[in-house]
C-alpha cells in the first residue's frame, strides 16, 4: 500500500499560504516559550562549557528548536515515548524535563537527571516518557522501534517518537528497524532532523540520495518533508502521522529540514560551511523569529512576549545556579546503579 | 549390492528415528526418489535415493528409534552394481576412530566429531558426583534434554508473566533452528513468539527498547557468532543504560542461544564468547552445563531485572539429565562443586564441565583425586567457591573452550593468585582452544579444541 511519499510546506511562506496550519495566540505563546527556553538554555550551556564547568562532548540544539517543540504538541506526556541521539537537550526540555536537572547533569553533579553519571548525551526521564539520550549514532532508532513494539504489545495506543539526524539516516540498523516497524505495523514516528551536516560532512557528500523522507519507500513506509524552521508546519505534519499510528496503520517518516547554528559539538569550528551560509539562515529562517511573526499576526502584545522572555531568563539562571551548587556525586555512587538488585 | 546408510542430517547429528519407509523390498527406485523419512531431535527430513536399482531388503524397520548415523538401513541391488547410497545433506565422515594420541595433547581421531566420545561419556553423571544442594531431597527427577529444559523454562516463565516474550530468527513457525522453542508458538501465539527477519543488530535493539519500557524479552540468537552484529546493543544499550540513567532505566532482557564450537562448521560459526561478555559490567553471564542448571538458571535469568547473556552449547542440546519437577529456580552467581577431590581443582563451564568430569573419572583410576568446580555463572564470578577449593587442593587447572589470552581461565587464575597465592603448590595451568581460528578439517579441528585429554595432561603437569 506504499503511499507515495509527499513533500509539503514551502520553507518560508507557510504562514501566508491559504491552507497553512494555524494556531491560537495561546498556543503560539506556549510554543514561543518552549523554543526560547531551549535557546537560552543552550546558550548558557555553551557558556558553561567555555568556563570548563561542562566537560566532554556538548552538542547544542540552537536553530532546531521548532522541531522538538512542534513534535511535542502531539505527545501524550507520560503515555507516549520519546527517544533521540546525542543532540538531546532540546528534546528533553520540550518533553518537560526540569531544566535544573538537565543543566546539573551537564555539569556532572548529583542533582543531574542521571546523578551525574550520564552527561550530555545520556539523560532519561520516565515520567515524561523520555528514553534518552543515546550516544551511538542510529542506536536510538532500533531502541525506539522497540518502544513502539512495547506499545503495540500492550495494546495501549501509545506512540514512539524516534528522532535521528541526516547522519544517522545512513546507518544500517535504521533500515533493519524500518523493515520490522512496517512488517509489524508498529506505532513509530521517525523524525529525521536534517540539519544538513553529519558532523562536518554535508548531506550531499554523504548520501547517495538526499530526499530522506523517501528512505522508507522500499519498505512501504510513507514519508513527508517538512519545514523544520516552522513550528506549525512540524506540528501539523506530526499530528497527521500520529493519527494514523494510533489507528494501527504503522510507522511514518518525517524529514524535517532544519539547521544547526553552532558547530557539531563545542569543539567544532565548523569550517566546512561559510559564515555567510549560517548568517543567511539566521536572518531569513530563524524559527523563533518565525513564531514572533505569527504572534504579531495573532496580535500578541510586546508585554506578553517580554513576560515570557523574563520568565525564561530566570528559569535558566536558576538552572545554572543549581548546576553549579549541586555537589559532585559522592564517591559511593561509583558502584551504584551497575545492577538492579534482584528481588527474588 | 549396495548399502543404504543412515544419513547425517546436520553437523551434530549422531542418531535419529527412521519414521517411515516409502519403499518396500522389490520396489525399483531411481535417483531422486524419496525412499524414507528420518526424524532427528531438530527436524523431519526426507531421504532420497542416490542411484537407481531394486530395493533388495529393508534392514531397519520403520518406527525404529536411535538409529546410528552410518548404520546400514537397507540394501539396493544396482543394475550395474555401482554404489547407491542415501543422500546426505551434511555428510559426516565416519571412519573407524583411531587411537587417541597423547603427545599432541589433543584427542586426534579420524572421526568427524572428535569430542563425541567425551559427550556421550559425560552424559550419565559420574558415580561420585555430588548431589546438587539446591535440589530438594524429595524432588521428583525427570530425565530431560537440555533443549527441552530450556523450552520448559521459557514456557513456565511466559505462563507466569505476561511481559515475557520470545523473539528471534525461526523461533516461531520453524519451531527454533535447534528446536529449543518447540511448541511455544502453539501455546502462546504469534504475539509472544515472534519470528524476526535476519537482522540481528535491529532486533536486538528492538528487544532492548521493549525492555526499557518494561517488557521482559528473551532474544534468541541462532548462534552467538551472529550476535557480534548485535553486540553494540547488548553492551552499549542494555548493559550501560542503568548506570548512565542514574538507576532510572532498566533493561530486563535475556540474550540466549548456542555459543562455542559445534562440529565442522569452521571459524565463523565456532567462537566462544564467554570472556567477551564476562568482561562487561552491567551484564550477567550464565553458562550452564546440565539440564537442571539450564532450566533453573534460565528461569532465574528471565526473572532477573538486569540484562543477562545466557550461553548455551549446540553440542549439548540433545543430552539428557535429571531435572527436578516444578518451579525450579537457581541463584545466579553460584558455582557448583560437581565432584569432590583433594589433589587438584579443575574449573570449567558449559560443555567443558563434562570433559573435566570425565578427566576426573579417568584420573581417579590412577589414584589422582580431582575436584571439579562448575563455574555456572561467569559474571558475577563465584570466586569464593573456587578459592575455597584451591585452598583445599593447592593446585589449579582452568578449562575453557575459548581462546586462552585474556580469557576466563586468565581471570580465574588471577583471582586465585590474589586470594590464595600462599596456598598454591604449583603454578596454575590453563586449558583452552589453540590460538588460531577454528579450522574445518576434522583432524585440525580436533587438534585445536580442548577436551578430556588436554585436561588430563594439564592435571598431570600441575602435579608433577
Amino acid at each position: 500500500m506504499a503511499r507515495a511519499a509527499q513533500k509539503t510546506s514551502d520553507s518560508k511562506a507557510s504562514a501566508k499560504i491559504p491552507n497553512a496550519p494555524t494556531a491560537t495566540k495561546e498556543e503560539l505563546l506556549a510554543y514561543y516559550r518552549e523554543m526560547v527556553l531551549i535557546r537560552r538554555f543552550e546558550e548558557r550551556a555553551g557558556q558553561l562549557y567555555g568556563m570548563g564547568l561542562i566537560g566532554g562532548f556538548c552538542h547544542l540544539y540552537i536553530g532546531q528548536e521548532a522541531v522538538a517543540v512542534g513534535v511535542q504538541a502531539s505527545v501524550k506526556q507520560g503515555h507516549d515515548k520519546i527517544i533521540t541521539g546525542y543532540r538531546d537537550h532540546g528534546h528533553m526540555l520540550a518533553a518537560g524535563m526540569d531544566p535544573k536537572e538537565v543543566m546539573a547533569e551537564l555539569t556532572g553533579r548529583i542533582g543531574g537527571s542521571s546523578k551525574g553519571k550520564g552527561g550530555s548525551m545520556h539523560m532519561f526521564d520516565v515520567p515524561t516518557g523520555f528514553y534518552g539520550g543515546h550516544g551511538i549514532v542510529g542506536a536510538q532508532v532500533a531502541l525506539g522501534t522497540g518502544l513502539a513494539f512495547a506499545g503495540k504489545y500492550r495494546g495501549d495506543d501509545s506512540v514512539a517518537f524516534v528522532y535521528f539526524g541526516d547522519g544517522a539516516a545512513n546507518q544500517g540498523q535504521v533500515y533493519e528497524s524500518f523493515n520490522m516497524a512496517q512488517l509489524w505495523k508498529l506505532p513509530a514516528i521517525y523524525i529525521i532532523e536534517n540539519n544538513q551536516y553529519a558532523m562536518g560532512t554535508s548531506i550531499e557528500r554523504s548520501s547517495s540520495t538526499t530526499e530522506l523522507y523517501m528512505r522508507g519507500s522500499s519498505f512501504g513506509i510513507p514519508g513527508e518533508q517538512v519545514d523544520g524552521m516552522d513550528v506549525l508546519a512540524v506540528k501539523d505534519a506530526v499530528e497527521r502521522a500520529v493519527k494514523r499510528a494510533r489507528a494501527g496503520e504503522g510507522p511514518f517518516i518525517l524529514e524535517v529540514k532544519t539547521y544547526r547554528y553552532r558547530g557539531h559539538s563545542m569543539s567544532d569550528p565548523a569550517k566546512y560551511r561559510t559564515k555567510e551560509e549560517v548568517d543567511e539562515v539566521k536572518k531569513t529562517r530563524d524559527p523563533i523569529e518565525h513564531v514572533k511573526m505569527l504572534l504579531d499576526q495573532a496580535k500578541a502584545s510586546a508585554d506578553e512576549i517580554k513576560a515570557i522572555d523574563d520568565e525564561i531568563k530566570s528559569i535558566v539562571a536558576e538552572a545554572v545556579q543549581f548546576a553549579q551548587e549541586s555537589p559532585e556525586p559522592d564517591p559511593s555512587e561509583l558502584y551504584t546503579d551497575v545492577y538492579v538488585e534482584a528481588a527474588q | 549390492m549396495t548399502d543404504i546408510l543412515m544419513p547425517a542430517l546436520s553437523p551434530t547429528m549422531e542418531e535419529g528415528t527412521l519414521t517411515k519407509w516409502h519403499v518396500k523390498a522389490g520396489d525399483v527406485v531411481k535417483a531422486g526418489d524419496v525412499i524414507a523419512e528420518i526424524e532427528t531431535d531438530k527436524a523431519t527430513m526426507e531421504v532420497e535415493a542416490v542411484d537407481e536399482g531394486e530395493i533388495a531388503e529393508i534392514l531397519v524397520a520403520e518406527g525404529s528409534e536411535n538409529v546410528k548415523v552410518n548404520a546400514v538401513i537397507a540394501r539396493l541391488a544396482g543394475e550395474d552394481g555401482g554404489a547407491a547410497k542415501a543422500s546426505s545433506p551434511a555428510p559426516e565422515p565416519k571412519a573407524a576412530e583411531t587411537s587417541v594420541t597423547q603427545d599432541g595433547g589433543a584427542a586426534a581421531s579420524g572421526s568427524g566429531d572428535p569430542e563425541k566420545k567425551d559427550v556421550t561419556a559425560a552424559a550419565p553423571a559420574p558415580k561420585t558426583e555430588l548431589k546438587d544442594p539446591e535440589i530438594p531431597a524429595d524432588a521428583k527427577l525427570v530425565k530431560t534434554t537440555i533443549r527441552d529444559a530450556l523450552r520448559d523454562a521459557m514456557a513456565e516463565e511466559m505462563r507466569r508473566d505476561e511481559a515475557v516474550f520470545l523473539m528471534g530468527e525461526e523461533v516461531a513457525q520453524y519451531q527454533g533452528a535447534y528446536k529449543v522453542s518447540r511448541e511455544l508458538l502453539q501455546e502462546f501465539g504469534d504475539r509472544r513468539v515472534i519470528d524476526t527477519p535476519i537482522t540481528e543488530y535491529g532486533f536486538a535493539g528492538v528487544g532492548v527498547g521493549a525492555a526499557m519500557s518494561g517488557l521482559k524479552p528473551i532474544v534468541e540468537f541462532m548462534t552467538f557468532n551472529f550476535a557480534m552484529q548485535a553486540i553494540d546493543h547488548i553492551i552499549n544499550s542494555a548493559a550501560k543504560t542503568l548506570y548512565m540513567s542514574g538507576g532510572q532505566i532498566r533493561a530486563p532482557i535475556v540474550f540466549r542461544g548456542p555459543n562455542g564450537a559445534a562440529s565442522r562448521v569452521a571459524a565463523q560459526h565456532s567462537q566462544d564468547y564467554s570472556s567477551w561478555y564476562a568482561n562487561v559490567p552491567g551484564l550477567k553471564v550464565i553458562t550452564p552445563y546440565d539440564a537442571a542448571d539450564a532450566k533453573g538458571l534460565l528461569k532465574a535469568a528471565i526473572r532477573d531485572p538486569n540484562p543477562v547473556v545466557f550461553l548455551e552449547h549446540e553440542m549439548m542440546y540433545g543430552l539428557e539429565f535429571d531435572v527436578p519437577e516444578g518451579d525450579y529456580v537457581l541463584p545466579i552467581g553460584k558455582a557448583k562443586v560437581r565432584r569432590e577431590g583433594i589433589d587438584v581443582t579443575v574449573t570449567a563451564h558449559s560443555r567443558m564441565v563434562g570433559f573435566a568430569l570425565q578427566a576426573a573419572e579417568q584420573l581417579a583410576g590412577e589414584g589422582i583425586s580431582v575436584e571439579v568446580v562448575d563455574l555456572r555463572t561467569l559474571r558475577p564470578l563465584d570466586h569464593e567457591t573456587i578459592v575455597k577449593s584451591v585452598k583445599k587442593t593447592n593446585r589449579l587447572v582452568s578449562a575453557e573452550e575459548g581462546w586462552g589470552p585474556m580469557g576466563v581461565g586468565a581471570e580465574v587464575v588471577a583471582r586465585v593468585i590474589e586470594h590464595a597465592f600462599d596456598y598454591l603448590d604449583a603454578p596454575p595451568l590453563r586449558v583452552h582452544q589453540e590460538d588460531v581460528p577454528l579450522p574445518y578439517a576434522a583432524n585440525l579441528e580436533a587438534l585445536s579444541l580442548p577436551g578430556t585429554d588436554k585436561i588430563i595432561k594439564a592435571v598431570r603437569a600441575v602435579l608433577a
